[in-house]
């Protein structure tokens, strides 16, 4: 079968021993990165972009390091979750919810083991469906041309500012400030100069990692400068960690439906893997005849959240391997590592580069079985590390993220860029208006204006052909239909604490 | 309320100012029916349409820092260019004392330990991207150590 020779070439890739050791790192300081609060998955590997590309990574050693921090992370973010009541990323936070309260009842240990084997199971559901459904999708996505991709760019603004965000106008607006900086330097089809003002630096247009890393990573700092670190990690204990079969087997069935809803979540764009670990505790919530112990330290409620925000990063991958568009923060990251590498992900990128995919999706399942060990028998070590004050945490990242910029640019301009961002990126926050689309914005800018600019050199200038495809219409429908509908079901959605008391 | 207006003002000035430059560039002998300009124009309109809508229906006063706390994060930005400047003459470990110490000092005002983690996070990280990495980082400012 064509599956089971492509896995064969995939294992004969992440089998070697350079790469097994890359997911090894990779998957360590990704459980890290998660666990530290202030530390996403997104800014996570942001930082380490610059960092990978400059030792010369190939693309694929360099693409399976990150997804294995990738994966790391959506473990990690659990074990402050738990410890702490601090999500360590923005998905874990509906493990705090039951997580927290095990962790006051004495048993933390037991939500940890639980919570990394939901996770392993989330993971591992993911990936094979991952194996099994991107080809399927990259055959479709064959049929897309230029007026279908710029429908699905649109999509993806639209699902994701709507979805993500508390005001779809500032979602939009986030969108729009990410797509005018992509039109900073020279013009693709034209050849000529655009917003460089004379300023030999932005000819060849702002570098999407610099403005990652500084919105993600520097801006971080801004914030923890304004809390004074008072999140930090103070009196983390935990004594003992035991495997509680009883209740991981009382939880097969949970894990198993979390993994479905989270799946599903993280396929559809800009939804994502906070949107998967937020659905499949409510919907668990909805099935379960103990409702009441929701919110108390009910184990079940700890796996679900879990099982689907790992399910929802593994599903998050496909449309960004088969269409070239992220579902999430953190997939739009690993866009921005697979556009540096020179790869351009989409349908052809499965039979052009069948080892990269499949190098990808072996050691995605390699990366599972190691997180599984380091997160349940090796918990503890990771705990340990949770006491980082974040006096040193905080400017090591900053360090990290100059150090890289500069390796890769060797640039002060780029640098200053990087600094004006994080300044820009923590306003920004402060105002209210979400991130991702602005990163998103930059990364497809010049991909949405050049289908749109193919569409209509291949009509002739009429705008209508924009829509003269059922796939196209089918995508503007979805696109206004993502962006209008989450006003409607505000009340319902991106309000987990109050869905606790009714 | 106010911030979210005057925010909606700022980025209509600035969508302006954006619609315009896009205006002044230059046409190719290179024609396609879209043209470099209409793109940028239509990015630019939607921004004015959000920020009228900010204008219109502002959302409620974001937590803003007190003025000290602005202070810091000035003094903190400041560094930040100083460092971008600093890196490629001064070598790394110099500035990076400096910046991570100081940093470290805004994070947790211990002037002990932020020096301890200036010193810490400046040898450390150097050893690890020099020796660990691989990176041509240079240590100290050319012609003083080779």
């Amino acid at each position: 079968m064509d599956l089971f020779s492509n896995l064969a070439l995939g294992f004969s890739v992440a089998l070697s021993p350079f790469t097994l050791m890359l997911a090894i790192v990779g998957c360590f300081l990704g459980t890290i990165i998660g666990a530290l609060p202030g530390l996403g998955p997104s800014n996570g590997v942001a930082i380490l972009i610059p960092l990978a590309f400059t030792m010369g990574l190939d693309a694929t050693s360099a693409l399976v390091l990150l997804t294995s921090v990738y994966y790391g992370a959506m473990y990690g973010g659990r074990i402050s979750s738990i410890l702490l009541n601090i999500p360590g990323d923005e998905p874990a936070m509906m493990t705090c919810l039951d997580g927290y309260p095990m962790a006051q009842q004495g048993k933390a240990g037991e939500a940890l083991v639980l919570s990394g084997v939901a996770s392993f199971v989330g993971a591992m559901f993911a990936t094979i469906g991952l194996m099994l459904l991107a080809p399927l999708l990259a055959r479709v996505a064959y049929l897309f041309g230029p007026a279908e991709y710029f429908a699905l760019y649109l999509l993806a603004f639209c699902t994701l500012g709507g979805i993500a965000s508390k005001n779809q106008a500032k979602a939009a607006l986030a969108a729009c400030i990410g797509l005018a900086i992509a039109m900073i330097g020279l013009d693709n089809t034209s050849g000529m100069p655009r917003f460089t003002y004379g300023n030999l630096h932005l000819m060849d247009g702002i570098d999407f990692l610099v403005a990652i890393v500084g919105l993600f990573a520097i801006a971080e700092v801004f914030v923890f400068i304004e809390s004074h670190g008072r999140d930090s990690a103070v009196g983390v204990k935990l004594e003992k960690v035991i495997i509680p079969w009883k209740t991981i087997a009382g939880s097969t069935w949970t894990m198993l439906r979390s993994s479905v809803i989270g799946f599903i979540a993280g396929i559809l764009p800009g939804a994502g893997a906070s949107l998967g670990s937020f659905l499949a505790y409510m919907g668990e919530r909805a099935v379960s005849k103990d409702k009441e112990t929701f919110g108390t330290g009910n184990p079940r409620a700890v796996a679900a959240p879990e099982a689907g925000n790992n399910s929802a990063a593994g599903g998050a991958l496909i449309p960004m391997l088969t269409l070239g568009v992220p579902g999430s923060g953190t997939t739009a990251v690993l866009l921005a590592l697979l556009l540096t590498l020179n790869i351009t992900p989409g349908p052809t990128l499965f039979t052009d580069r069948p080892e990269v995919v499949w190098g990808l999706i072996a050691s995605l399942i390699i990366a599972n079985f190691v997180l599984l060990i380091m997160n349940v028998p090796m918990v503890k070590i990771f705990v340990k590390i949770l006491s980082v004050p974040p006096m040193l945490l905080l400017p090591g990242v900053t360090m990290v993220s100059f150090v890289g910029i500069y390796s890769l640019t060797g640039s002060y301009f780029d640098l200053l860029l990087m600094v004006a961002f994080g300044v820009g990126g923590y306003l920004l926050r402060k105002l209210g208006v979400p991130l991702v689309p602005i990163i998103l914005g930059i990364l497809l800018g010049n991909y949405m204006e050049d289908a749109l600019r193919r569409a209509m050199v291949l009509s002739n200038g009429d705008w209508s052909f924009l829509f003269s495809s059922y796939i196209a219409i089918g995508l503007w429908i979805a696109a206004i239909g993502g962006f209008v509908a989450p006003i409607f079901l505000r009340g319902l959605f991106a309000r987990p604490k109050a869905g606790l008391t009714d | 309320m106010a911030s979210d207006r005057i925010f909606g003002l700022v980025m209509i000035l600035m969508a302006l100012a954006y619609i315009a430059s896009a205006f002044q560039i230059q046409t190719s002998f290179l024609a396609d029916p879209v043209g470099s300009k209409t793109f940028p124009v239509a990015v630019g309109i939607v921004v004015i349409l959000c920020g009228l809508v900010f204008m219109v229906k502002p959302d409620g006063e974001p937590e803003w820092p007190d003025l000290r706390t602005w202070g810091r994060l000035a003094f903190a930005v400041a560094v930040l260019v100083a460092y971008s400047y600093a890196l490629k003459p001064m070598g790394f470990l110099v500035p990076t004392v400096f910046t991570a110490g100081l940093l470290a000092y805004q994070i947790t005002p211990k002037p002990a330990a932020a020096v301890m983690a200036g010193f810490g996070l400046s040898v450390g990280l150097f050893i690890v991207f020099r020796y660990g990495l691989g990176l041509g980082l240079q240590p100290f400012p050319k012609g003083l150590l080779g």
